[in-house]
């Protein structure tokens, strides 16, 4: 009697929920069977060597790839049907190379309060706020009107961070966020996680290099050829991917070698 | 009388006007997805409809907006299933539409003179019917590019965030893709179909020589929109030449001024601000000798109830009298 209602609980509970995802791209299978439950408040790493799946579970976990088998379900509604798009913050990889039109820190960090604006509506003083206050999180104030083009590859994360915080998501993806970032940027960008999840905010990051970040993890999750080989507390982890990583390394050598 | 007070005049400069202000507007969306092409795509397709509207004796600028929207939104569901065919895909889509309206001109009966008002403009032939047309048009434009902007900014500056911010991206470029086919042919009276593209690039590339951000870029394109426009009909009309032609060579002329201040602010700032990276490091104090802490047992972390003391790019922290700091996997003395 109290089983099937603790499940739909359980549905509910959870922030991500993927049950048996595989996607295909270009018809060739990237992730197989993978089934993960991140629950609110976890700050959760994904790992994994390039074209593990890391991304593409990311992607498509925030809808922007289809799902071949299997589902993603966000706060217990299904992905394609699921429209409170203003409690999730995605970050990507980079800032995309298009944009032959110069753009201000200011303004793209604006685009993030889409999700919360209405068509035709002005921002409000409360946006406003928003945008300055996620500029200062990151440290990017004093950078507001400047181009993005002109900025760095570290300050250039940063402005996608802030575009991500600026409409206080609860649940918050970053795909390879300190990928070729330098230090003194990774630091701000753990300083400024950090502060969400003391809030609560539910973090899944996927990444190669954690760096500043290592610390703020709780649990991690490795991809190995579109499956999940572990899941569990990250330091027992770190053992486990190098051995992976090791094993990966003579047994994928031969193709181009020999 | 002055060439104000000619009614063929008074109707050329406002669609001029119009012309000026939704061209660059609708461009400066095109220009930031790197589609600088498709209002000339779009050109090319929208003289099939003119040649309809000849052959059918209906007004060609009702066909020119219809075709033009089914070309356009024809060249986005091509875009947007990114098939390698793509480009060919327009290419074939192009061709075919100055193909098919020129064979269609030839049947209605009509001369390569009729067909040159169309492609290159001419400001007496922009009848008052015409003039409802086209102001209720650009306004429509006008109205969406500036009412949408932050929707259309983002999903022409980062579509995968866009969409992740529940945009409905689909629609919103097709919307772009349908505003570019209706601005083609507000345009086509003015600047004509062959030159239309060039009042949507051309304003605002010579914008951001000069802008930094989205909305000047935005602003400033149109006032140069408007001004070439006005100016072209102005000086087309004294020298007698077509005022497309007219229009889009003041707005190069244009561009190639802005390109020379503009690589002349650059390099004098440039000068007094160098780049973060090439700042000459005056003051910042040689890194301390690297202390290993020996057998260091303890892992601190911010809640490990040690004294945290902030230390220029990190947090040191107090152990019996020693600042700690963490680097790499071992513990170094501060």
């Amino acid at each position: 009697m109290t089983a099937p209602l603790d499940a739909d609980h359980d549905t509910a509970a959870k922030a991500v929920q993927v049950t048996d995802l595989s996607v295909d791209l270009g018809g060739r299978p990237v992730l197989r069977g993978v089934d993960l439950q991140i629950r609110p408040g976890e700050v959760v790493a994904v790992l994994g060597t390039n074209g593990s799946g890391k991304s593409t579970l990311i992607k498509t976990v925030v809808g922007l790839l289809p799902a071949a088998r299997g589902e993603v379900r966000l706060f217990g509604t299904p992905v394609p049907r699921f429209r409170q798009w203003k409690r999730v913050g995605y970050v990507p990889q980079r800032i995309t190379a298009a944009g032959g039109v110069p753009a201000t820190v200011y303004e793209v960090v604006s685009s993030g309060l889409l999700s919360r604006r209405r068509l035709f509506a002005p921002l409000g003083a409360a946006g406003k706020a928003a945008i300055e206050d996620a500029l200062r999180v990151v440290d990017m104030a004093d950078r507001r009107k400047d181009a993005v083009a002109e900025l760095s590859g570290g300050q250039q994360q940063r402005v996608l961070i802030a575009r991500a915080l600026v409409s206080d998501p609860e649940l918050l993806i970053l795909d390879e966020p300190t990928a070729g970032v330098d230090l003194a940027s990774q630091q701000i960008f753990a300083d400024a996680i950090r502060e969400r999840v003391a809030r609560g905010t539910t973090v899944v990051m996927v990444s190669h290099d954690l760096g500043p970040m290592d610390a703020l993890i709780d649990r991690s999750v490795i991809l190995r050829r579109g499956r999940i080989v572990y899941d569990g507390p990250p330091h027992a982890s770190q053992t486990h991917a190098h051995v992976h990583h090791t094993h990966a390394d003579s047994d994928d050598s031969g193709w181009l070698t020999s | 009388m002055t060439l104000f007070e000619l009614e063929f005049m008074q109707r050329a400069l406002i669609a001029g006007l119009l012309t000026g202000l939704s061209a660059p507007a609708i461009g400066t969306y095109l220009v930031q997805r790197r589609l600088s092409l498709m209002g000339d795509g779009i050109g090319h397709i929208a003289i099939t409809g003119v040649a309809l509207g000849l052959l059918t004796g209906t007004a060609p600028v009702l066909t020119a907006v219809i075709v033009a929207i089914a070309g356009a939104t024809a060249i986005e569901l091509v875009r947007a299933r990114g098939k390698a065919s793509g480009d060919v895909a327009l290419a074939l889509l192009f061709y075919g539409g100055i193909a098919g309206g020129v064979l269609l001109i030839g049947l209605a009966g009509q001369g390569a003179a009729t067909l040159n008002t169309y492609l290159f403009g001419s400001l007496t032939t922009v009848s008052a019917s015409d003039l409802y047309v086209v102001v209720g048009l650009a306004v429509a434009v006008l109205v969406i590019a500036i009412g949408l902007g932050p929707q259309l900014f983002a999903v022409c500056q980062d579509e995968e965030f866009a969409r992740v911010t529940g945009l409905r991206v689909q629609l919103l470029n097709l919307l772009i893709a349908v505003m570019a086919a209706v601005t083609v042919t507000v345009a086509m009276r003015t600047v004509g179909l062959l030159l239309v593209s060039a009042l949507m690039v051309v304003p605002v590339a010579t914008a951001q020589q000069i802008t930094r951000s989205f909305r000047s870029t935005f602003v400033t394109a149109c006032a140069i929109g408007v001004t070439a426009c006005l100016a072209g009909i102005i000086t087309s009309y004294n020298a007698n030449v077509a005022p497309g032609a007219t229009i889009v060579v003041l707005a190069l002329a244009g561009f190639v001024v802005a390109a020379t201040v503009g690589t002349l602010l650059r390099r004098r700032s440039g000068r007094i601000a160098p780049l973060d990276d090439e700042e000459p490091e005056v003051g910042v104090p040689a890194p301390a000798p690297h202390v290993v802490s020996p057998t260091h047992p303890h892992a601190h972390n911010p809640d490990c109830g040690h004294k945290k003391v902030e230390h220029g790019d990190h947090v040191d922290y107090v152990h019996d009298g020693h600042l700690h700091a963490a680097h790499g996997d071992h513990w170094d003395e501060h």
